[in-house]
């Protein structure tokens, strides 16, 4: 499902990553564990086609992200790969549904209120439907992020350090989310960290 | 959710900035589209009113105060002049017809002039009801007089002495509304027409009175027999008055001749509206262009609101962009959400401009029907005003350019590792 060959990444001649092959069979999940500074985020990039590697590939289901046209790229990305970041963002002037409604336009999907509750119901979150995002706690703008990242049931869902800022306790309520998230929408699961909590999640891990 | 609703919802979101362009905007492309109109209303008023008059001869002075107050009635008349005189220049071969006007007196602030036929037949008049004067102290009203004071055919009336509301009264010689007559559109409307023997008999009658109290203040009864006869004679000569007349020429030689041998040869005075009109709208025209320049600032001022709300509001929401490109957005649907933002705020700051400079217009037109009992009709767009719906969104759309082009140039790696 996921395979990374021989991937090589410079933002100069300094700063520079090769980053080692991934082969990740369908209904498997990732952990990628690796020290500040190593590359955690590029690779995350490059593996979401946010980056264009200078050399190696990125194949997702079959095709290789960046031998698409940029258009091209923006739809998969948008129909296929869900995003969780480190820290939570929204588009700031609509409500968690309305976000939810956009993603799913800008995915190209048909716009599917039952698909959004359904999705908020199952991280708790259903009753804070027209809250402005920014309004909601900690906690909850962390769900509300996953429900952007699989409100479109992607067969991908890329986490960048998404427990770093979280205690232990929400920590691993995140990371179950997150499991639980992938498998009820049939996706695979790759999560970017250095948070070395999340060890004992996972059982396929690649240490950077 | 789309990307007309979410441009909409995030100009909503910061209300200030959204307002300050939108008040702008709208001061800007009111102020111009309220100029334009009036402009092209009073352009039109008077471009209607002079048709088929090349020159109007009266008393000496000021020359735009006889257009003024010949044909368009809004100034006071410069004097009078010998009918005999007038009717003397109508034989020249090159007069094609002249119209005789006799005024001075009003009714409840509309004017009544004493002419001929040819007059409401020169403005188009068409009898709505009743018939046109034939005898002196019939009258026929003009369709805006019928309408705001409520005349019928059948009424009676007395005119004031002078233009302005509240003058002497002319009481007994009542005028009798015979006839009404149909919207032209033009200064008939506003005119209370009669023959010019009623205003020759108001005022003859008038100046006996006078002298006979003042005779008989003087005690001056055996010189009675002499006076008769005296007053028969100023009588006589009084008749031959007349304040103005509409001239039309056979050709286009009698505006080369005519004012000039009028102005030397007669103690009358010729003007000529065509000249007189343009030399009034090149003095008004001058406020015209500093009020048109100080709209233009403004409308550029708001183009610059327009602009740096667009900026900032991106500066906040380089993250949202970048969000939206990883959720996929193309670039493209990005660069129309920043340009329909623009391009909304000054379509919505030019209807807002529009229904301002219409609410203008409406003042404007009440207070010029209350004062000069004039009034604009025709509240279309003029082609001037869709060169400045294509201003407003070309400034809209300039507003949004670099905005656009920084979302279209968006690194969204970098943006997403930098929030």
């Amino acid at each position: 499902m996921v395979k990374v060959r021989a991937l090589f990444f410079a933002y100069n001649k300094q700063t520079c990553f090769r980053f080692p092959d991934i082969d990740l069979e369908a209904g498997r999940n990732l952990l990628v564990l690796g020290e500040s500074g190593i590359g955690k985020t590029t690779l995350l990039h490059l593996l979401a086609g946010l980056l264009w590697p200078k050399s190696g590939s990125v194949e997702v289901m079959g095709t290789v992200l960046h031998e698409m046209s940029l258009a091209k790229l923006d739809r998969f990305r948008g129909r296929h790969i869900g995003l969780v970041f480190q820290r939570p963002h929204f588009v700031l002037a609509l409500s968690l549904a309305e976000n939810l409604a956009l993603v799913q336009y800008l995915a190209g999907k048909q716009q599917d209120k039952n698909r959004i509750s359904e999705v908020l119901d199952s991280l708790g979150i259903r009753h804070k439907l027209h809250e402005k995002p920014y309004r909601l706690s900690q906690g909850e703008q962390q769900r509300a992020a996953i429900a952007l990242a699989v409100v479109n049931n992607p067969r991908l869902i890329l986490a960048d350090e998404p427990t770093s800022s979280l205690d232990d306790k929400n920590c691993m309520k995140v990371a179950a989310l997150l499991k639980e998230q992938a498998s009820a929408t049939g996706a695979q699961l790759i999560i970017i960290t250095h948070d070395q909590r999340l060890k004992a999640q996972f059982q396929n891990t690649l240490i950077l | 959710m789309n990307i007309f609703r979410l441009s909409f919802r995030n100009m909503t979101s910061r209300p200030l900035s959204t307002i300050l362009s939108l008040v702008l905007l709208t001061l800007g492309v009111g102020m111009i589209a309220l100029l334009l109109q009036v402009n092209r209303h009073i352009q039109q008023q008077m471009e209607n009113n002079v048709r088929g008059i090349d020159m109007v001869v009266g008393a000496k002075g000021s020359p735009l105060q006889l257009i003024l107050s010949a044909i368009y009635h809004i100034d006071a008349p410069t004097g009078n002049i010998s009918r005999l005189e007038a009717e003397e220049l109508q034989k020249n071969r090159l007069v094609a017809s002249g119209i005789p006007l006799s005024y001075g007196d009003t009714y409840r602030g509309f004017r009544i002039v004493g002419t001929n036929h040819q007059y409401p037949e020169l403005y188009e008049a068409e009898v709505a009801s009743g018939k046109l004067w034939h005898e002196p102290f019939e009258v026929t009203i003009g369709a805006t007089v019928a309408n705001t004071l409520e005349l019928k055919t059948g009424d009676t009336f007395t005119g004031a002495h002078g233009l302005v509301e509240g003058g002497e009264t002319h009481e007994e010689h009542a005028y009798l509304v015979v006839g009404i007559l149909g919207y032209t559109n033009s200064v008939v409307d506003q005119l209370i027409l009669t023959a010019t023997e009623s205003v020759w008999e108001v005022h003859h009658y008038e100046e006996k009175e006078d002298q006979t109290s003042a005779q008989e203040e003087n005690h001056e009864h055996e010189a009675h027999g002499d006076n008769h006869a005296d007053e028969g004679h100023e009588e006589h000569q009084a008749e031959h008055e007349i304040t103005a007349m509409l001239v039309k020429f056979r050709s286009p030689m009698g505006m080369v001749q005519l004012p000039r041998m009028v102005n030397e040869n007669t103690n009358m005075q010729a003007a000529v509206p065509a000249y007189e009109i343009s030399r009034l709208f090149s003095l008004m025209g001058v406020g015209i262009d500093t009020l048109s320049t100080i709209a233009l600032v403004i409308m550029a001022v708001s183009g610059l609101s327009v602009f740096i709300s667009l900026y900032n509001a991106l500066k906040d929401r380089q993250y949202e962009m970048a969000l939206m490109r990883t959720y996929g957005a193309t670039r493209w649907q990005l660069v129309w959400l920043v340009l329909q933002e623009g391009l909304v705020l000054t379509l919505t700051g030019f209807l807002l401009g529009m229904l301002f400079s219409r609410l203008g217009l409406w003042l404007v037109s009440r207070l010029m029907e209350t004062t000069y009992h004039y009034s604009f009709s025709g509240w279309g767009l003029v082609m001037e005003e869709w060169w400045l719906l294509a201003t407003a969104l070309v400034i809209g759309l300039l507003a949004s350019l670099l905005p656009a082009f920084r979302v279209f140039r968006i690194n969204i790696s970098k943006t997403l590792a930098d929030a």
